[in-house]
């Protein structure tokens, strides 16, 4: 019995696609009890997933934030507006 | 006693939205393009979506209940037919399982012990970057990672962390299932978060 259980902390402990995979769900939807034991406790033991966890979680918020970034400062061009403000106007005049 | 005000829903004083297609250029053509842009990333294909949204739009204005704002409106026409792109795109790529991955996707964890292979470690980010989110130069590098990333994954990231979209009509939208969306979802950031790890220094 106490080498089994032995065993279940080991594969929690070492799996670490499976603690970065619950480090994705936990951003999302609320873990059950038993994943939120299983990732404390492989986070306990694992640097690299640490590290991990931070950097995605700042990827989301960095994500988020790409609308408002000078990045995406993207136009139409003039010339393509004028020739969708003709179409529009064509519709709205062929049905009256 | 209170009652309730009774209100004239066809009176023109109801504070309802009207539609004005003929300032729709003026007033949303640049914000409908920024919009696919940021999630689609081709200047064509974008320019298209900004068109065929104001068509569409005016094939069904009056199905336009005034519930909601103009851009509002207009925005739900432009992500419907974002999704169709995305749709498209995830269909006519070539994956090598029936979560959407590349044929020549690296593997990040050992198959049998399932921790990190060590070429593929998570190394902190350089601390010269005290604040990424007004780092531009980090933004560009994110935004090239995002779009180098296989097609379905990119949908479903973009779809949940962008628009924060309900996992159930994200799943709907690009018919996979719930536990193929974790696997997504888990899969696209590792990758991520790998490209930004190689390409940003």
């Amino acid at each position: 019995m106490k080498k089994e259980l032995k065993t279940e902390i080991e594969r929690i402990a070492y799996n670490c696609r499976k603690a970065t995979l619950l480090i994705e769900k936990k951003q999302i939807i609320e873990l059950n009890p038993r994943e939120k034991m299983e990732l404390k406790l492989h986070l306990a033991g694992c640097y690299i997933c640490r590290v991990y966890e931070q950097q995605s979680i700042l990827i989301n918020t960095m994500v988020r934030s790409l609308f408002n970034s000078p990045v995406n400062e993207v136009k139409l061009d003039e010339e393509f507006k004028k020739r969708l403000q003709k179409m529009i106007e064509n519709k709205i005049s062929g049905r009256r | 006693m209170y009652s309730e005000p009774v209100i004239d829903m066809n009176s023109a004083s109801t504070g309802k939205e009207l539609l004005a297609p003929e300032k729709w250029v003026e007033l949303h053509a640049d914000y409908l393009y920024k919009y696919a842009m940021t999630r689609i990333n081709d200047e064509d294909a974008a320019r298209d979506l900004v068109q065929e949204t104001f068509l569409a739009a005016l094939e069904k204005k009056e199905k336009f209940r005034g519930d909601s704002t103009e851009r509002t409106w207009l925005t739900a026409i432009i992500k419907y037919k974002v999704i169709d792109v995305y749709r498209t795109k995830a269909n006519a790529f070539t994956s090598k399982d029936e979560y959407g991955t590349p044929p020549d996707e690296a593997e990040f964890f050992d198959p049998d012990l399932n921790n990190w292979k060590k070429e593929h470690w998570p190394a902190p980010f350089a601390d010269n970057v005290h604040d990424p989110l007004h780092n531009k130069e980090f933004m560009s590098v994110l935004q090239k990672c995002l779009n180098k990333l296989p097609p379905l994954w990119m949908s479903v990231f973009k779809l949940k962390h962008m628009d924060d979209e309900k996992t159930d009509s994200i799943c709907e939208d690009l018919r996979i299932s719930t536990s193929n969306f974790w696997v997504i979802i888990h899969r696209a950031k590792v990758n991520l978060r790998s490209c930004l790890q190689k390409n940003w220094n």
